[in-house]
This record gives C-alpha cells, structure tokens and sequence, in this order.
C-alpha cells in the first residue's frame, strides 16, 4: 500500500489550522457579541484556555461505554467533514482526500455527528439532554430538507457531485458564483446554515438559560474538551462547505478565512437580532420560506 | 470501586428510610421469568464510592501551566444561595463585565470549578450545596461570600442557618461583607486566581482527606440525610 506521508502531513496541518482559526472565529464572534451589549468581552484567548482547562479536569466520571463514545462520534463527523473538503481551490496539498461524488458523503456525514452525540447525551440520563438531543433532531431535519434541495440543484447545474468541480465552474469572475448565477438555491441554503450553526433564533438544542445547555449538560473534563474542539473544527468546514457551494472557493488561505469569516458572521450578526424560536415555530420556519426558495430553486432548472 | 462502598448499620437504614417517597423505598421485585431480585432504587440513582485523591501533575512546568489556565478560566455554578446572590448578574453586566477575567457562568455543575456561596446557608439549602459541590469534578474551589458564611452574620442566632461554611465544605476565599458589593467579588476572583495561580488551589483534595470529618459535620446539622454519603 502507498502511503503518501506528504499528503498526510499537510492534512494533519491543514487540520490544526482549521482548529485554531474555529477557535479565534468563536472568541472573535463572543467579542463582537460582547460589544453590541456595550461590554469589552472575553480576551481573545479565551477559548483555548477553556480547552486546556477542559482537558486538565483530572478527575472524570461515566455514564456508559456510549457516553464515552458521544464525543468521539461527535469529533469524527468534524474531522470526517474536513477529511473530505477541498480547502483551497487549485491546490494538491489542501484539497483533503475529496473525491468524486464527496458532496454526497459530506450531506451524510453533517447527520453523523449529530447521531451519536443523541446516543451519548440519552445515556447521561439527564432530562434536559433529552429535550435538547429530541429538539435538535427534529430540527435538523428540517434543515435538511431545504439544503439538500438546494445542493441538489446546484448539482444538477453544474453536473457534478464533485465539490472541486462545482467551485472550478465558479472560477474566473465574481459573476460566476453560484450566489450569482443560481440566487434561489443560495437563498435556501443560507437561511437553513441559521439553523446549522444553531445561533439564536434557531439555537434551542442548547438553549441557555431554558434547559441549561442541552445534550452536553453530563458532559465535563475532557469529553467537553473534545466536544469543543469539534465545534472549532465543525463551524469553519461547513461555512467552508457553503464558501464551496455558493461563494466560489478559495484560492489561498486568506481568502478561506475572510470568506468563512463572513458565512459564519451572517449567522452570528442574525442571532444578535431575532430572539430564540420555540421547536414547533422553528421547524414550521424551515418548511415554510427556506423549503419554498429550494423548490423554486429545482423548478427554475 | 465496590469495596470502597459505604454500607449503612440497619438502624441507619431504617432512618433514613423513614424520609424516602414510596417508590423509592427498597423492594422486593418479581422478573418476568420468575426470579425474585432485591432492588434499591436509591442505589439506581445515586453513586455512592469515597471519593478519591487526585494528585496534580508530578511535573511542576506542566502544573504551572494547568494552573495558569485553570485560574484564567473560571466556570461558576450559577448557584445562589441568600441575598448574595443578587451581586452575581451584575458582574455579567456593562458596568462589572467579569468576562474580562476568564470568568463564566455554567448552568451545570459537571462543568463548573467554582461555586459561590453567595450569603447566608439554610440548612436545606446546604444539602444541595453538598450535592452540587460533589457533582463538580476536581479541582474545584468555594468563595464564600458575605459575613453569614464566616460567622453567620446578622443570622448568627437563627434556628435553621449555618454559621461557618468551612465546617461543611472547604472555602478557597472568603468575601467579607454585608453585602460584598460586585468589585469585592471581583477581588475576590482575582484572589481566587492568584491562590491557583500559587498552586493552593487544593481545597477538593482536602475534602476527601478530611472526608469523614466533613461528613460528621455535614450530618450533625442535617436531620433528614436521604441521600448516600458522597454523590458525583
């Protein structure tokens, strides 16, 4: 078997580049929270502090091999959904492992996560990971259906499953992006990433304050740490996902992160401004104006 | 684990039972396929293993570092106990803004590594306090805040309050007052912070050492005990 180590290390880095940029992005966006509400917020570093804390929790208990097993699913849809993404566009070192049809593979592996952190979470057998685990399925089903519509039509235009495809077909000119040349399928899809990246209104799986953080609440130490290492990772990939789909790629690093920057932005700068849904209101949203634009967006082909 | 379980003497038992709901009393129980098994609900829910000592880290540039970060992140149990406890929200206010020194506020014990005291202890708040205090994971650190926790305060002479928290559970820092405005509470993170910081932060180590004492303590003031002796 061939084993290309180059290609490996520079996964391996590209991996810890995308962690620490998820990691700044979150203390960025806390900042930027913090100063809509007149505060001066948390120092930038923050978040990595919190996870060397986490991590040097030294005492830790246990619910069950599957509460063990919650994070490490949780970590490998994460790192799975970053193995398959084409990072830079035009690049052998930094598109991953993507491959032909991996549009499909990263639809899949968004749900993956999400499955076994319901797995672990019910084991914790606290109520409130319950209805945040029930919420949050519901939800995210719901959001499903619009993106994939979405995707769906993007495939359909372009002809291809393949994410380096789709973004090689928007190179050459901002007119190209898909933003541009199919605005409905965008449309849908950007108002199902609110949901997605779970920032008010639609963040009721962990709703704080309501049922204190949802399926993480057993969680502590180290499974928390990984958890949160997940969330870095996860939050840049999928707006890197939809930087892929819609907003024509990326041909440097820079560009990755003022691009990713600003699909996460979005969602930030909506919760700052809608207060939270509840679970009944937040799915009939999604299959109301985000499910119409994706059905437009397949008629319109 | 097992061999360090607590067993109670059977008049123990019958004490303590006298405080359950029915459904949780111990019962005899017929399996579908006719065997006939002992359950103990309270068992089902509850952990009952001594806790354990948790040494920090035998290198000490490691556990200078650890501290470091544990000292810059702070996780507070929202927890209030008394009057106190309305000094808390402003510090995450314009005005106080405790982010700026690593300090959070956790909805869950399990995530948090301090808990304030915040005023005067009744004594069914105290069970809880033990039991929250237990569920947090080592290390973890009190800051006792206001006079009622040091001598009781102006509820020196009540029937059903505390006078001295340490007795109960081991205090990192204490904020005197009546009340503590938020900047003494602040102080009192930053001296929090600088105890870690020193490596002093030990207190959770020192609850189990000093285990049954606590214990002793904790059970002469509260009469109806329906709960094991330690609880993660």
């Amino acid at each position: 078997m061939n084993i290309d180590f180059n290609k490996l290390f520079f996964t391996f880095l590209g991996l810890m580049i995308v962690l620490n940029w998820g990691l700044l992005m979150s203390a960025l966006m806390r900042k930027i929270g913090a100063r809509v509400a007149k505060r001066y917020g948390i120092p930038w570093f923050q978040p990595w502090v919190d996870l060397v804390k986490n991590y040097a929790i030294r005492s830790q208990i246990t619910h069950g091999v599957m509460f063990y097993l919650g994070p490490v699913f949780r970590l490998s849809g994460g790192v799975g959904l970053f193995l398959f993404m084409p990072m830079v566009f035009g690049s052998d070192l930094w598109t991953n492992f993507s491959f032909k049809g991996d549009l499909i593979l990263i639809l899949y592996f968004q749900f993956f996560g999400m499955l076994g952190m319901a797995l672990g979470a019910g084991e914790g057998g606290q109520p409130h990971s319950f209805i945040g685990i029930s919420r949050g399925l519901s939800q995210f089903t719901t959001i499903e259906v619009p993106m994939t519509l979405a995707v769906i039509a993007i495939a359909v235009q372009y002809q291809t499953l393949s994410i380096s495809d789709i973004v090689a077909a928007q190179q050459g000119g901002i007119m190209n992006w898909t933003v541009f040349t199919n605005p409905f399928a965008t449309a849908a899809a950007m108002l199902s990433v609110l949901g997605a990246f779970g920032h008010s209104p639609f963040n009721l799986v962990k709703a704080p304050n309501e049922i204190p953080i949802g399926p993480p609440t057993e969680y502590h130490g180290t499974y928390l740490g990984v958890l949160r290492t997940n969330a870095a990772i996860l939050h840049v990939v999928e707006a890197v996902l939809f930087m892929n789909l819609f907003f024509g790629g990326a041909t440097t690093w820079i560009e990755l992160i003022v691009k990713s920057f600003l699909i996460y932005f979005w969602s930030v700068f909506v919760g700052m401004v809608f207060p939270r849904f509840r679970i009944e209101q937040s799915v009939a949203w999604f299959l109301k104006i985000p499910l119409i634009l994706g059905i437009i967006a397949i008629i319109l082909l | 684990m097992t061999e360090d379980n607590f067993k109670m003497s059977n008049k123990q038992e019958e004490e303590v039972s006298k405080f359950f709901a029915p459904e949780n009393e111990k019962r005899k129980v017929e399996t579908p396929d006719g065997e006939i098994i002992e359950i103990n609900p309270l068992q089902d829910y509850f952990s009952d293993a001594r806790p354990k000592v948790h040494h920090p880290n035998t290198s000490k540039v490691v556990e200078k570092f650890l501290n470091w970060a544990r000292a810059e992140s702070l996780w507070v149990l929202g927890f209030g106990t008394g009057c106190g406890s309305i000094e808390i929200p402003p510090l995450l206010t314009p005005r106080f803004d405790a982010f700026r020194f690593g300090v959070q506020m956790r909805p869950t014990p399990r995530q948090s590594n301090v808990i304030i005291i915040s005023g005067y202890l009744a004594v069914k708040t105290l069970k809880r306090v033990i039991r929250s205090y237990e569920q947090m994971q080592n290390p973890k650190y009190v800051l006792a805040l206001g006079s009622c926790t040091i001598n009781g305060g102006m509820y020196f002479d009540s029937y059903n309050t505390i006078n001295r928290l340490d007795y109960y559970i081991p205090v990192d820092v204490y904020v005197a007052g009546c009340m503590p405005r938020p900047e003494a509470l602040l102080s009192g993170f930053g001296k929090l912070k600088e105890l870690i910081k020193a490596g002093k932060g030990e207190k959770a180590n020192e609850y189990v050492e000093k285990f049954d004492w606590y214990k002793a303590n904790q059970k002469k003031i509260i009469q109806d005990w329906n709960m094991p002796d330690y609880n993660w």
